[in-house]
């Protein structure tokens, strides 16, 4: 399959990716492509410019702080998944890192892509609002909460980069996906986040836009078991429902994937 | 239109090409390096399979112009002075192809798989070959091509 024709071009800073989509009458940022590319070899995206970032080194980075994992929005999901600084101080994002796609699609693949795109089965999602992570940007920071917005609609303004993604060191964490076998994409992920303020539970995949499950989040302040949160339903309306599950399948699943999750770290 | 060059297989190449040509095609349609497959050109089935910069990628979602300054491996580029690489061995040796239209894919995501992780139990190889897909579901043999192969190469065996 052929893209339309576009003009391709290599930023070497930020600032440089700013002004050249400020250039380019309908430009696209490219960092790994692994969903922009095959949205345009559909013929579902007809960007003018693609303004290549991912050799940005100032965008590719882990840095480990006082309570807070920083990831550059150029790292990609392979860089991520075999951290040591990850697997140490956050084992659950590096396990998020490890299950996306394939070691392929992982290669080239990047934490700011999958966030800014925001698709409704991407697994990163679940991890940056499950850890209350908080976006950085050009411009602002951005807490998790008030960044993914709908399906595949973010807080992100036009010419707006995501910079950085900063997480919180949680005190356990488990992430637990049902892939779909074809695509690998989450047919219902569910990440689980235990702070010591409070329960974080966010679910990718089942909903248009990743969300959180307040009730879920109450139910194991109380009590950290899988049995605190095995009656407990979300709400099948609104949920997707296409030939691979019903929005009730999806629903169960949620109840499913947050059991399997807290069981791994209760 | 860009001029890309890159190193593939050890040899320097330079070729005017469309900033919307992919990888794949750049590599079959201009450079004549046909042992690249295009299966399902949807980066599901792997067939399309390179190394860029020692690391495998999809060429099927990669565009050439991306790949301006890297080192690509093709299936072409394994074996070395008229001898296989030990995963083409290995795969000869435990029948790991029906009809091959999948394998050089396969050989070229187990090269890096066995360079990442070495030895590897075969649920480790079957989850490290999600992206592959072999429509005459000869997975079995493949597995077993790849344990083999990363045994010899870590026994010793000169690894290319």
């Amino acid at each position: 399959m052929i893209t339309y024709p576009f003009t391709y071009k290599r930023a070497k800073s930020v600032d440089e990716a700013v002004a050249l989509l400020a250039g380019s009458p309908d430009g696209k940022l490219l960092a790994g492509g692994q969903t922009l590319i095959a949205a345009m070899k559909m013929r579902l995206a007809n960007p003018s410019d693609l303004i290549d970032i991912s050799g940005i080194k100032e965008l590719s980075y882990i840095r480990g702080n006082a309570g807070a994992v920083a990831i550059g929005a150029a790292t990609t999901h392979f860089e991520v998944a075999s951290s040591k600084d990850v697997a140490k101080a956050i084992p659950a994002l590096a396990h998020v890192a490890s299950v996306i796609g394939d070691p392929a699609v992982r290669h080239k693949g990047t934490l700011g892509g999958s966030v800014a795109n925001n698709d409704p089965a991407a697994d990163y999602p679940a991890a940056v609002l499950g850890l209350g992570a908080t976006i950085k940007t050009n411009r602002r920071s951005i807490a998790a909460d008030d960044f993914f917005q709908g399906m595949f609609t973010t807080a992100l303004e036009e010419g707006e980069i995501v910079t950085e993604i900063s997480f919180p060191v949680p005190q356990k964490a488990a992430y637990k996906k049902f892939a779909n076998p074809a695509s690998r994409y989450a047919m219902a992920g569910v990440f689980v986040a235990k702070f010591p303020n409070g329960i974080r539970v966010a679910v990718t995949g089942a909903g248009p836009c990743v969300f959180r499950v307040p009730q879920m989040e109450a139910a194991l302040a109380k009590s950290f078991t899988p049995d605190a949160v095995a009656k407990i339903a979300v709400d099948a309306s609104g949920l997707n429902s296409d030939i691979h599950g019903s929005a009730e399948y999806r629903a169960n699943l949620v109840t499913v994937m947050a059991k399997r999750a807290v069981a791994e770290i209760a | 239109m860009s001029v890309v060059s890159m190193t593939v297989n050890g040899k320097p190449v330079s070729v005017e090409t469309e900033d919307r040509t992919l990888l794949v095609y750049f590599l079959r349609e201009q450079l004549r390096l046909t042992g690249t497959h295009i299966g399902c050109d949807t980066s599901q089935c792997g067939a399309c399979v390179v190394h860029v910069d020692g690391k495998a990628v999809k060429s099927c979602s990669v565009f050439a112009v991306q790949a301006q300054g890297a080192q690509v491996t093709t299936i072409e580029g394994l074996a070395k002075d008229g001898k296989l690489h030990p995963v083409q061995e290995a795969f000869r040796d435990n029948h790991g192809l029906q009809c091959g239209f999948c394998t050089p894919g396969m050989i070229m995501t187990a090269v890096d798989m066995i360079r990442r992780n070495g030895v590897m139990d075969r649920d480790t190889i079957r989850h490290e070959l999600e992206g592959n897909i072999c429509r005459c579901t000869g997975y079995v043999n493949i597995v077993s091509a790849i344990e083999d192969a990363a045994k010899r190469m870590t026994s010793g065996e000169k690894a290319a």
